[in-house]
């Protein structure tokens, strides 16, 4: 994955695939979103220019309202940049109406949230199964998807158990269960470990290292947590709306530091 | 469009139990002051309309609101009795009964307050006229005597009245012989006895009303027509069931409309109750709702979940307030029907129309309560709904 | 920053539910109003009866007639100042919905003995002269638009035939409790014209208004006239026209005590709203009340804070719900005029409007104020509600 400069928009929405080329999975070109807030109106990301590779492993790390979480949010699908196009797997999500970013977020994207988000009126087994009832599933295949979920994150005993009667590592290795168990192509993550302890962020880092590197999924991880950044495969930065990478950044801070 | 599962909806009513049971508490009652007041109506007319057998006509002396306000003179009433659709029964007989109706004032079991009772004096073949009175204990009075014979109702609820009292008017004093059982109709709340004795007493020359039975009930209209136009008497001619209808008529409408404008001001708070709630959940939940949305489920579902949530709290209201209400048919209302100024015994009835109206009012009560919360839900932004969990 | 200024911007805090709360007691204390004025509706007639007038009827029913006779040996009686015959006409004008109480009186005792009903003397005099006469009350003439001079025509039922009648005055009643939808004509003019049409029925009295000197004395006197006629064919009772109203109220006693306590009913109702709005809302501030006694402010004041709350909203409400009550009530007694012919809303309803919306304030504070004054402080601080 490396930011690129140049634009080269497809005009159909759909990247043509190109023998003998691996295609990203992922493609943002000139992507820009700004927010209104008490009036004024204040500009998020800029232009932005990224491919992600198919199996990437990829932490987003920035200073607070940077804009890591806004861009996170418009690749998985649940925001819309105001200009640029994205595409996954080939197709421009930014010309998808509505319902259809629903539907293909429901077999495209797994989602894992800092506080879980986990609906506490239903079992381990029942958050998981969720993403499957939008499906056209059995009850009985869906049964056997949600245990296999479940049972790759080592929760298979605590299925019938509530959120609550969980630890917080152990309500977000549900929720990681839960994102994988549409079988994804990417997983995002924002803040995975930003309410765990150091033993249960241990795990689930070690749960999204063995789904990169076992599973193949793409994940794209939002953190300011360098001890996290540091198990992703490549750190991108992102500052005042525009994405460096970890050699630049190196690179600017030691030119700072010769000032 | 896949729903959210039902289950989420129904847990989280179980899970803020005191929320659940408060709101649906606040609509349950209202379904019982609807439902009550529907009963109360279709139990007067029950008691009243039960009190008419279809091919009975009941002659009254024109506009006058009742049998306590009409008359009709012998003459007038020979004239009746002779007309062709008029039934000829066993030996030869008229089925004709030829009615004389007072008032009189006894004192009410309990409070002792003097309440206005209908006697009615009744022709040879009154009784024969009303086939579902039957003794229940005594007998029925003899004609040509002071007997008198008691309603069930008049004997459950009045002092003075039981088996072998005395009762003074007209200047005789009459004895109560027996008590009938008149099939939860009008009936039940009189006090019967013979005809020409009552018109001796009162020393009157006119009837109160003329009650017949027709050969053949088609032949109404052409009986009406004729005795209303005839120049001898002033008289209207009515179905014996429609006329009871008609004597419930006042009582019944101030019932409903009272009855139905308090349930609709009621149902007001027991929406606002509903919605508070549901804004609530809504606002609670916001975080759940973002994550929903996220994993791919619809705007459309987001909204039917939360409707779904609000028509269970209506539907466990019904159920509660439906059960309270249907207690209530144990409960026998005793009042003065203003139409005849006299006493009139009835109940609750139950109907199935009243279980399904009361139904209807409770779901009302919830999309009304619930659609603005769930539109709200509905209409959250992803990335809103997420950023406030 | 006194508790009363932050009760108050707690209230506000969370402005759709304080303001759907309101409103649902808005409409209670509205309803609950409502309800008690058309209770007292019901007992206006025996609110407006004088301690010195009597009633005198038929023993057996207020149905049957005296003989007019009786009128003279009433007036007879030691402690009588005057006698008036009075029968009830109940005709309709035009279509029998159109009813209004229409009485055949001996006007010169009558009004003597009422004299809450206002008239002009130059009206008077001119009914007087006239005996197919007519004196309205004023609310009749407004709701059918009489004026003086207009002809009535109007159905009897209980005397049958059309009765045609002229108005001459038009009477004021003296304060709000007095019915000004009656319409009172000669009772000789009745008498007359019912012994041409039905002889048998003339000289037939339905009730004597009796006036007497002493109302200490009402007892005695009633008695002494029901002796006079004991034993005959006519027996009569004679009570105060208090009594007598009440009677009429009595007859009708289930449905007005099945009014009552439906009133009560809509107050349990927007008790279990604001209950639940409290309970709620309490849940939700538990980290703050929290907060507030970890800074050193005792169970009471945390729990005098949702009290405080609770009543300022269901004060508010029925102060809204009181002032609505007025016109609501006006409006309401100009479409059941007919039914209702006073209805005025009374000092005793509102009080009991207030000191229920006072009630669901403090009973709905209870269970939440109890538990944000037991809060303990690590649990309060920690919860997310």
């Amino acid at each position: 994955m490396t930011p690129r400069d140049d634009g080269g928009a497809a005009a159909s929405g759909v990247i043509p695939a190109q023998a003998g080329i691996q295609q990203p999975l992922i493609s943002l070109r000139g992507v820009s979103k700004s927010y209104r807030r008490g009036g004024q109106i204040v500009p998020v990301l800029n232009g932005i220019t990224l491919d992600i590779q198919r199996g990437d492993f990829l932490g987003l790390m920035g200073p607070s309202g940077s804009g890591k979480s806004t861009l996170l949010n418009l690749i998985a699908g649940i925001d819309k940049p105001d200009a640029g196009e994205i595409f996954v797997d080939g197709v421009d999500i930014t010309r998808l109406g509505e319902s259809e970013l629903a539907d293909w977020r429901a077999g495209s994207v797994g989602f894992v949230f800092q506080f879980y988000n986990l609906m506490p009126v239903l079992t381990a087994f029942e958050n998981v199964e969720l993403p499957l009832v939008l499906t056209s599933l059995s009850r009985r295949e869906r049964r056997g998807h949600a245990e296999a979920a479940l049972g790759l994150v080592g929760l298979a005993d605590r299925m019938e158990h509530y959120p609550s009667e969980l630890s917080g590592g152990q309500q977000q290795r549900v929720a990681i269960a839960r994102a994988v168990v549409t079988d994804p192509k990417l997983i995002v993550a924002d803040e995975p470990t930003g309410d765990l302890d150091r033993h249960s962020a241990e795990e689930v880092l070690t749960l999204l290292d063995r789904l990169n590197v076992e599973l193949g999924k793409t994940i794209l991880m939002v953190t300011h947590d360098r001890r996290a950044a540091d198990r992703a495969h490549a750190i991108m930065y992102l500052d005042k709306g525009e994405l460096s990478s970890a050699g630049d950044i190196h690179e600017r801070s030691v030119r700072e530091a010769r000032l | 469009m896949k729903p959210v599962p039902l289950a989420y909806s129904a847990r989280n009513l179980w899970t803020r139990k005191l929320t659940t049971a408060l709101t649906a508490g606040g609509m349950a009652l209202v379904v019982f002051v609807f439902a009550a007041v529907l009963m109360l109506e279709a139990g007067l007319r029950q008691a009243l309309v039960a009190t008419g057998q279809y091919d009975n006509v009941v002659v009254t002396r024109r506009a006058a609101g009742n049998e306590v306000q009409s008359g009709i003179e012998r003459s007038q009433a020979a004239i009746i009795e002779s007309q062709p659709e008029i039934a000829i029964g066993a030996g030869g007989v008229r089925e004709v009964s030829k009615e004389a109706v007072v008032l009189i004032a006894q004192p009410k079991h309990g409070t002792g307050v003097p309440t206005n009772i209908t006697v009615r004096g009744v022709g040879a073949q009154g009784l024969a006229l009303r086939p579902q009175v039957r003794v229940v204990s005594g007998r029925m009075f003899r004609p040509g005597s002071t007997d008198v014979t008691v309603g069930r109702s008049i004997a459950e609820r009045f002092d003075g009245v039981g088996l072998g009292a005395r009762l003074r008017f007209g200047g005789r004093e009459w004895t109560v012989v027996g008590v009938f059982d008149a099939g939860g109709s009008g009936f039940d709340s009189e006090i019967w006895g013979d005809g020409e004795q009552m018109m001796q007493s009162f020393r009157r020359q006119a009837f109160s009303s003329v009650i017949a039975r027709l050969v053949d009930p088609a032949q109404f209209e052409r009986l009406k027509a004729r005795l209303e136009a005839d120049p001898r008497m002033a008289v209207d001619v009515k179905r014996e069931r429609v006329f009871y209808e008609e004597q419930s008529e006042m009582l019944a409408n101030f019932i409903r409309i009272l009855g139905l404008t308090l349930s609709v001001i009621f149902s007001i708070g027991a929406m606002i109750g509903a919605m508070i709630t549901m804004y609530a959940a809504v606002a609670n939940r916001t975080g759940e709702i973002g994550a929903l949305r996220a994993l791919g489920f619809r705007r459309g579902s987001i909204l039917a979940s939360f409707l779904a949530e609000a028509l269970a709290l209506a539907v466990l209201g019904w159920v509660a307030g439906l059960g309270l209400a249907s207690l209530m048919q144990l409960v026998h209302i005793s009042t003065m029907n203003w139409q005849s100024f006299s006493e009139l015994a009835f109940a609750f009835a139950l109907t199935p129309g009243i279980v399904a109206q009361s139904f209807a009012f409770a779901v009302t009560m919830g999309l009304a309560g619930g659609v603005l919360p769930a539109v709200r839900a509905a209409r959250l932004k992803i990335v809103d709904a997420l950023r406030a969990a | 920053m006194n508790s009363l200024k932050l009760i108050l911007r707690n209230a506000l805090r969370h402005k759709l539910r304080t303001g759907l709360t309101v409103v649902g007691l808005i409409v209670a204390v509205l309803a609950f109003g409502l309800l008690q004025t058309v209770v007292d509706a019901w007992y206006a007639g025996a609110n407006s009866a004088a301690p010195n007038r009597l009633v005198t009827r038929n023993a057996i029913s207020l149905v049957f007639p005296m003989p007019l006779h009786y009128r003279e040996k009433i007036r007879a009686v030691t402690g009588v100042r005057g006698v008036a015959a009075f029968n009830w006409f109940g005709g309709y004008y035009q279509d029998p919905k159109n009813f209004f109480a229409q009485f055949a009186v001996d006007p010169v005792p009558f009004l003597a003995m009422y004299p809450e009903y206002h008239v002009a003397e130059d009206e008077l005099r001119a009914f007087l002269r006239d005996r197919k006469g007519a004196i309205i009350g004023r609310k009749l003439a407004d709701r059918y638009g009489f004026k003086i001079g207009d002809t009535i025509p109007l159905q009897g039922t209980i005397y049958p035939g059309v009765w045609t009648f002229t108005v001459r005055a038009i009477y004021y009643g003296a304060d709000a409790k007095t019915d000004d939808s009656q319409m009172l004509f000669h009772w000789e003019y009745l008498n007359e014209t019912m012994k041409q049409r039905v002889a048998r029925r003339g000289d037939q009295v339905g009730v004597f208004m009796v006036q007497i000197d002493d109302p200490q004395r009402s007892a005695e006197v009633g008695q002494a006239i029901d002796a006079l006629f004991r034993n005959s064919l006519a027996e009569t009772l004679t009570e105060t026209e208090k009594a007598f109203q009440l009677g009429f109220v009595a007859m009708t006693e289930a449905i007005v005590v099945a009014i009552r306590i439906v009133s009560f009913v809509v107050i349990f109702v927007i008790l279990a709203v604001m209950a639940n709005t409290m309970a709620m809302t309490a849940r939700e501030r538990m980290p703050e009340y929290a907060t507030l006694k970890a800074l050193g402010f005792g169970p009471g004041y945390v729990a005098r804070l949702v009290f405080g709350e609770s009543l300022a909203i269901a004060l508010g409400g029925a102060g809204l719900g009181v002032a609505l009550t007025f016109p609501v009530a006006d409006w309401f007694g100009a479409e059941l005029g007919q039914f209702f012919p006073v209805f005025e809303v009374s000092a005793g309803t509102v009080a009991l409007q207030i000191a229920c919306a006072l009630g669901v304030g403090v009973v709905a504070a209870l269970l939440p104020g109890r538990n944000a004054a037991r809060v303990r402080i690590v649990e309060g601080l920690r919860a997310i509600g």
